[in-house]
């Protein structure tokens, strides 16, 4: 297993945390999956999964959390315990966390306790591109920036001690272009045959955090978080390179921009590299900012260093121009590039950078789009398909986050509401009650576990009148087939204990509840007919199997084809129903054998028995 | 030394195993590299596209205009592309046009391939091959990402070795798959 080897490899930013985490000597890493983050925790569900097949004992415990919030507890409990614990999740995790984050600060750790958010500036694959970086401060907990791989590996190593030695957890912050770059990172001997560690809990702490603890707790925080300053200064993860009487302060994926813009454009200049970026170093930028004559902090998303640098340079007394925000190309929003760093270095050293150094074809390319859709095969396209035929053209759809948030494409238009992880049932209750239009929620079924059932229980609780469709496909499919809950088999390759949803759903006392398959188009629009006719709520569980998963399972797969003699060219196949194996031919339609997965709705759509087996 | 290329294509079609068959084999023969690549989203039929950069590089994408070639496995794909290289660089792209699902439903549209290729053409080398019909040839559509490697390394626009590109293929795919990808490299490689 490459993960485990030694020497030099290429590894992605995430699987190079993974690795850091291992190299040390993790004992608890717990998640909820989430892009850009997700491959951490894969990689270290792959390493217990193969020692597990090689007979070896796992020397980690790992669990898919049910929620971020969940994760953090777990892990805040054995690090308190005394092991070293691993979290890792999206940016928007972090939301779900933050309530047991914010007192956990507090509280503090015992084993070294490392937090991972992965932010997404420019929204490659989320709802928003808040910038996480304002919850260490937010918090007062110290955060680790990386810019490449190896440094993603070093820094979570470095990130382990740090937390020991402060009695904090240590937020490891990244973005897409760190989690989702690979570079060469240097792999050092890795023991895996150690034990499983045991943890204890000492009783008598100040952990209950009623408020005469948490009066006592506050002010212990900022102690630690002031003693965070003093190593912050002394950090090695802060260094300063390149000489010049101009400056440019960057932090985390801007830094290698910022490195190549030099080089390209031939500037020498001083560049305050910030690996620690909370607290800040605030003496050594005091003294970078003495010895510049004019500084620029480049940096995406928020002003958080530039601020940090401005309130420094007051405080000092210290009177040097600082640039950043709204100069040349540096914005508050998306991610940054070269072309944005380069052309506004350009600028800030009076250089031309188009004309004189690289030659760049001013392209406009007008391209069709091509976003991701839902799979050929895929349950969702059966259900949308049913819900669309019988449901009343002005239905609300809220909808919530997975693949089944592509219904927002046409020809099924399936979402019209979207906050943040199970907010299509509390926007349900909402919905249903503002409006007379008739409602029917989305949500998935890892996505029902981990932030619906509150919001489940509200609707039952108040009595609230519309449908919910829990579209369960056994999996968490988006971000690469996670075990949920509902599963038989844990990340560790265990056994687990399914949780029974049907039942679920009856327990917490809805009174109409339908499972169906929507595979079979009609039993799925007779129930959705009648749960749109129940006075109150409904539930319609509909359950098949990703198309993804089933395909990995299944060897033989019946193919579809079209009978031209019976086909009308209606395309109902192509416009209403939308699988992307269809295609016109001249004036022929047709499936792509390569694309069909053989799921045998298209049959039941086409309203000429054109749609036949393939022989 | 800096070099970039890009690597474009559609989600499925071997895309980020391509770009990682190139980092692998460059740091073989001992070179930094640098490669970016978007995950989630693109696998559920969308664009997807790879940047892989070896040398004395840092930023894990390109800024527009400065690759030195694009490798793309679909002619829509190319054209979406040409922005990031550089003037009279290289566009190696297969021929088999693919229709974005939109398109079908009549979003958008796709131009007549002549069209695609002759844009490209104006600013660049432009380098057509069927892909598709060597994968075939090699013993499965699925070997398409590897003919493109061929041809990729025929080119000679990084500088790595054939028998980097061989080992780490051979380290890549399963073994029983291994000699179809290999035959899939030189078909690719004997096209240029």
């Amino acid at each position: 297993m490459e993960l485990l080897g030694k020497g030099k490899k290429v590894l992605l930013g995430n699987e190079a945390i993974a690795r850091g985490a291992l190299e040390a000597g993790v004992d608890v890493v717990t998640t909820y999956p989430g892009t850009p983050s997700s491959e951490i925790a894969d990689s270290i569900s792959m390493v217990a999964r193969y020692l597990k097949s090689t007979g070896k004992e796992v020397p980690f415990y790992f669990q898919y959390s049910t929620n971020e919030k969940v994760a953090i507890e777990f892990a805040s409990a054995s690090s308190y315990a005394g092991l070293r614990a691993l979290t890792c999740m999206k940016h928007v995790g972090m939301n779900v966390a933050s309530d047991a984050f914010m007192t956990y600060a507090y509280v503090g750790c015992n084993g070294g306790h490392v937090i991972v958010t992965a932010d997404d500036p420019s929204c490659h694959s989320s709802q928003n591109e808040q910038d996480n970086r304002l919850y260490a401060k937010f918090a007062s907990l110290p955060m680790l920036e990386p810019s490449n791989p190896q440094e993603a590996k070093d820094m979570t190593i470095k990130a382990f001690e740090l937390s020991e030695e402060l009695k904090l957890p240590v937020i490891l912050r990244i973005t897409t272009r760190v989690a989702h770059a690979r570079g060469v990172v240097e792999l050092k001997e890795l023991n895996m045959n150690m034990k499983k560690k045991e943890g204890k809990f000492e009783k008598g702490g100040l952990a209950v955090t009623v408020p005469a603890i948490a009066r006592k707790l506050h002010p212990i925080l900022l102690e630690k978080i002031e003693k965070a300053r003093k190593i912050s200064n002394e950090s090695e993860l802060n260094f300063i390179e390149g000489n010049g009487e101009y400056g440019i302060i960057t932090s985390g994926v801007s830094y290698n921009y910022v490195k190549e813009a030099l080089d390209d454009l031939g500037i020498e200049c001083k560049i305050f590299k910030i690996g620690m970026s909370y607290p800040l170093p605030d003496e050594k930028i005091a003294d970078f900012l003495k010895k510049c004559k004019k500084v620029i902090v480049v940096e995406e998303l928020e002003p958080f260093l530039e601020e940090g640098i401005k309130v420094i340079a007051k405080e000092k007394g210290i009177d040097v121009e600082i640039i950043g925000k709204g100069y040349g190309n540096l914005k508050r929003y998306y991610e940054y590039n070269p072309d944005i760093v380069y052309s506004t270095l350009a600028e800030f050293f009076g250089k031309e950078w188009k004309k004189e150094n690289i030659e760049v074809n001013d392209i406009e390319v007008n391209v069709a789009p091509r976003p991701p859709i839902l799979c050929p095969g895929c349950p969702h396209r059966a259900t949308y398909y049913a819900v669309k035929q019988v449901a009343p053209k002005n239905t609300i759809y809220p909808t919530d986050i997975g693949c089944y948030t592509l219904g927002l494409l046409p020809p099924y238009e399936t979402a019209d509401f979207l906050l943040c992880m199970g907010s299509s049932i509390g926007t349900g209750c909402g919905f249903s009650y503002a409006t007379k239009q008739k409602v029917i929620s989305f949500i998935g079924d890892s996505t029902f576990y981990h932030a619906g059932l509150p919001a489940l229980i509200n609707a039952v609780h108040h009595n609230h009148n519309f449908v919910v469709v829990i579209l369960d496909n056994y999996t968490t499919a988006m971000t690469g087939h996670q075990p949920h809950p509902g599963n038989e088999i844990n990340g560790m390759g265990n056994e687990a204990l399914p949780i029974d949803m049907e039942k679920l759903v009856k327990g917490m006392g809805v009174k109409h509840v339908e499972v169906i398959d929507p595979r079979n188009l009609n039993e799925a629009k007779e129930a959705i007919k009648r749960a749109l006719e129940y006075d109150g709520l409904s539930v319609i569980i509909s359950k098949a199997p990703c198309i993804l998963l089933e395909r990995k399972l299944k060897k033989e797969r019946k193919l579809y084809q079209i009978n031209q003699e019976k086909c009308k060219k209606c395309k109902i196949c192509i416009t209403k129903f939308a699988c992307p194996a269809f295609y016109m031919d001249k004036n022929e339609v047709k499936i792509n054998p390569a694309l069909c997965t053989g799921c045998g709705v298209c049959p039941q759509v086409c309203p000429f028995d054109a749609i036949e087996v393939m022989k | 030394m800096k070099k970039s290329i890009v690597i474009a294509g559609i989600g499925g079609q071997g895309v980020i195993t391509a770009a990682n068959i190139v980092a692998k084999a460059a740091l073989k023969d001992g070179y930094n590299v640098v490669m970016s690549e978007l995950h989630g989203m693109a696998q559920r039929g969308g664009n997807v596209e790879c940047t892989v950069r070896i040398g004395n590089v840092y930023s894990p994408i390109v800024a527009n205009g400065t690759a030195d070639a694009i490798i793309s496995f679909e002619p829509l794909e190319a054209l979406r592309n040409l922005p990031k290289v550089k003037k009279n660089g290289i566009v190696l792209t297969d021929i088999n046009p693919i229709i974005p699902p939109l398109v079908s439903l009549g979003i958008g549209n796709y131009p007549k391939l002549e069209e695609i290729f002759d844009r490209i053409a104006k600013h660049c080398k432009l380098i057509k091959i069927n892909a598709d019909d060597l994968a075939r040839k090699a013993g499965s559509i699925l070997t398409k990402n590897v003919v493109m490697l061929g041809c990729l390394h025929a080119l000679k626009i990084l500088p790595i070795k054939e028998e980097s590109y061989i080992k780490t293929i051979k380290e890549t795919v399963p073994e029983k798959y291994v000699e179809m990808n290999i035959k899939a490299f030189n078909l690719g490689k004997e096209k240029i």
